[in-house]
């Protein structure tokens, strides 16, 4: 997994980020394109897997709430920093359960300190309210903890494990984050279809009014969502931290991107935003063939313009998503 | 507002300007001259946002990079080297014409070569600009809400990627040694001692034409339009505006005007660096607008040129952003209309119950 040390934004490190394949060196040149082709697809499944994470937390709390939080990314950046510091004290295990609950803690909060004091906001209004939550728990980030880029430990095994695949060198902890990615959406699918809670929030995302005549608590419900949606975040942090580093400034870039796989889905619809997020992480990693490592976060914002402009609705909304929810 | 208290306000901006710089003189202060000229510029960005944003109602967060794009079209133009003086061919048609001027060598004494004049350079940052504003401004502006906002953020950091990694650009580094620019008879933009009070005039000057021009637009049919476009953009499509051609323009003027700052600021301090483009830069306009009540020209120029300066003086230290993330969010979850209209109310209900003091307080209604 050399070429996707990590998602930040640090402009030394993406200097040495273009070499594909220096771990295995098959002999013969079909072998050495197909290890590179490998190599550049589990990137792009491993970073794409927690672009979808972050489409779909996005997903939630637009469809519940009605608001595009810009602070998505900052979960995924607090949840890993903050299990690398519990890790110090913890057994790994213990210490990303704990950082997803205090990451979850904290999307409550936002909630609860902000969210729920809105009566009526405008777009306009949640917008630059989002943005400045984001910088505001990026600068708190930075203050706690610091500039430095941080990593958990490998689960298994360390940075020089390798599975070969085809002749490429994959690291064991891509497996765990496309396993651990696969197991949240199948896990949430099943939470939002055969639960009460899961019910409930699905009448949230379709009909307040009606949900709340329902007898459903749509206040709490929120805050719920936005719990749940920060610990999804928080959980990918953690997962993607060994290969990819957290640093306090990675929340934008991948807040955008996330967005990006959200829209490209459809907005509200969750397996469309996960595979988008997917597509968009593949289209990254294939981009290193034609671009300089430097322009690789300029594929997603060009993807997301495109999409925007051309199909707004994204690739498997429907119309009427698009029209109805005035986005 | 009313022509009156515009015509009092222009006159009171007029004073404090003025005030300013002479009690900086008298002081023997005068270090402070070039922060409030910058922040003259970063002013100037931010009311042509406010136009966009307060106005229009469209957010968007790539405007540190259309301050980006007119400082670089600047600073790359001014600084490309065409050969040393005698000029022959078409670099001699060139410099008959006044495209081509000569610049001094910072570095090699005596060293002349040839360059392009700065007029050419601010020419091609503002046709940039309005270029860049048209073609992500089409698409997007047909769109609402949300999704402006995350195109804008998108063009930004493209643009930010491609400052920083692009080799004539000066990647990380940026442009430095941007030639003097002589905008006027007297003025030459560039951070010369000797030249910082008439460069803090032409700034606030400059800033204060463009203020006029801008309150004229708001309150001329235009104006109207798109504070029409604001409420309610369904109701300004059925009386027969064209919402979309009006949401461009303004998303192209105030382009420009970001372009125009970025391209007298970077004369100005020499040098830029794509720090301008990164997205807290912009968010920090959009900071700016909202925290000065959105659709307020006059409150946005005060809290701009507030803040900003603060900021530049560094007062905030490492807090800079955080500050600016904070404001924002205390000010538009506190105070929707922005500070200075709770203000305004205050200090006007406060002058009432002044004025009606004697005699009358127990009758009060109130």
């Amino acid at each position: 997994m050399r070429p996707g040390r990590r998602l930040g934004t640090s402009r030394r490190r993406e200097r040495c980020r273009r070499p594909a394949s220096a771990r295995a060196l098959p002999q013969s040149r079909e072998g050495r394109r197909l290890s590179q082709f490998v190599q550049y697809l589990f990137y792009g499944i491993t970073v794409g897997s927690i672009y979808a994470a972050v489409a779909i937390g996005f997903n939630l709390i637009y469809c519940t709430t009605g608001v595009v939080n810009f602070a998505q990314g900052e979960f995924v950046i607090l949840g890993g920093m903050t299990a690398v510091t519990f890790s110090r004290y913890l057994p790994l295990p213990v210490a990303i359960a704990a950082a997803v609950v205090v990451v979850m803690g904290c999307g409550a909060g936002l909630d609860m300190a902000v969210f729920r004091r809105l009566r009526n906001p405008s777009i306009l209004r949640m917008v630059v309210i989002t943005i400045g939550l984001s910088i505001v728990i990026r600068e708190a980030a930075l203050h706690i903890w610091d500039e430095k880029a941080r990593a958990l430990p490998y689960f298994t095994g360390n940075e020089t494990t390798s599975v070969q695949v085809f002749g490429a060198g994959v690291s064991p902890q891509v497996f765990w984050v496309l396993g651990v990615v696969f197991v949240m959406v199948a896990a949430l699918h099943a939470f939002l279809k055969f639960t009460t809670v899961g019910t409930a929030m699905r009448a949230c995302a379709s009909d307040v009014q009606a949900a709340m005549l329902a007898g459903i608590n749509v206040a709490n419900m929120r805050t719920f969502v936005f719990a749940l949606s920060a610990g999804i975040g928080a959980l990918a942090g953690c997962v993607i931290s060994p290969i990819a580093m957290t640093q306090y400034d990675g929340g934008a870039s991948l807040a955008i991107k996330g967005f990006a796989a959200a829209v490209l889905g459809g907005l509200g619809n969750h397996t469309a935003a996960a595979a988008a997020g997917i597509l968009i992480g593949l289209a990254e990693g294939f981009s290193g063939y034609l671009l300089p490592a430097a322009y690789k976060d300029a594929v997603a914002f060009a993807i997301l313009i495109l999409v925007l402009f051309l199909r707004p609705r994204g690739l498997f909304g429907s119309r009427e998503v698009g029209s109805q929810r005035e986005f | 507002m009313k022509p009156r208290a515009e015509r009092l306000g222009l006159l009171i901006l007029a004073v404090l300007v003025v005030g300013v710089q002479a009690l900086t003189a008298a002081t023997g202060t005068p270090f402070y001259l070039t922060q409030l000229t910058m922040t003259a510029y970063y002013t100037l960005a931010t009311l042509g946002l406010c136009l966009l944003m307060g106005y229009a109602g469209q957010v968007s967060l790539c405007h540190g990079a259309f301050f980006a794009i007119g400082a670089y079209a600047s600073a790359i133009l001014s600084t490309l080297r065409l050969g040393s003086p005698p000029a022959a061919g078409w670099r001699g048609a060139l410099a008959k014409l006044g495209v081509l001027v000569r610049a001094q060598d910072l570095f090699v004494p005596g060293q002349e070569y040839l360059v392009f004049t700065p007029w050419l350079g601010f020419a091609v940052a503002l046709l940039l600009a309005a270029a860049a504003a048209l073609l992500i401004g089409y698409p997007a502006l047909r769109l609402r809400g949300h999704y402006l906002s995350m195109a804008t953020l998108g063009f930004g950091l493209i643009v930010y990627r491609f400052l920083l990694g692009g080799d004539f650009t000066g990647g990380a580094d940026g442009i430095s040694a941007v030639p003097p620019w002589r905008v006027l008879p007297g003025i030459a933009l560039c951070s010369d001692s000797a030249h910082r009070v008439g460069n803090y005039y032409f700034a606030w000057g400059t800033t204060g034409v463009v203020l006029i021009l801008l309150l004229n637009l708001v309150a001329s049919r235009t104006g109207r339009a798109l504070r029409a476009i604001h409420e309610g953009e369904n109701a300004a499509n059925s009386m027969g505006v064209d919402t979309a051609a009006y949401k461009l323009r303004t998303f192209v003027i105030s382009a420009v005007l970001a372009a125009a700052a970025g391209s007298f600021l970077t004369h100005y301090t020499g040098s830029i660096g794509p720090g301008e483009t990164q997205a807290l830069r912009s968010v920090r306009y959009v900071a700016l607008v909202a925290a000065g009540g959105m659709a307020n020209l006059w409150g946005t120029l005060t809290v701009s040129a507030l803040l900003t300066f603060l900021s530049l003086r560094g007062v905030f230290g490492t807090l800079d952003h955080a500050v600016f993330g904070a404001i924002l969010i205390l000010i538009v979850c506190l105070t929707p209309d922005g500070p200075l209209v709770p203000l305004r109310r205050v200090l006007a209900h406060a002058w009432r119950r002044l004025r009606r003091r004697p005699g009358q307080a127990a009758t009060d209604p109130e």
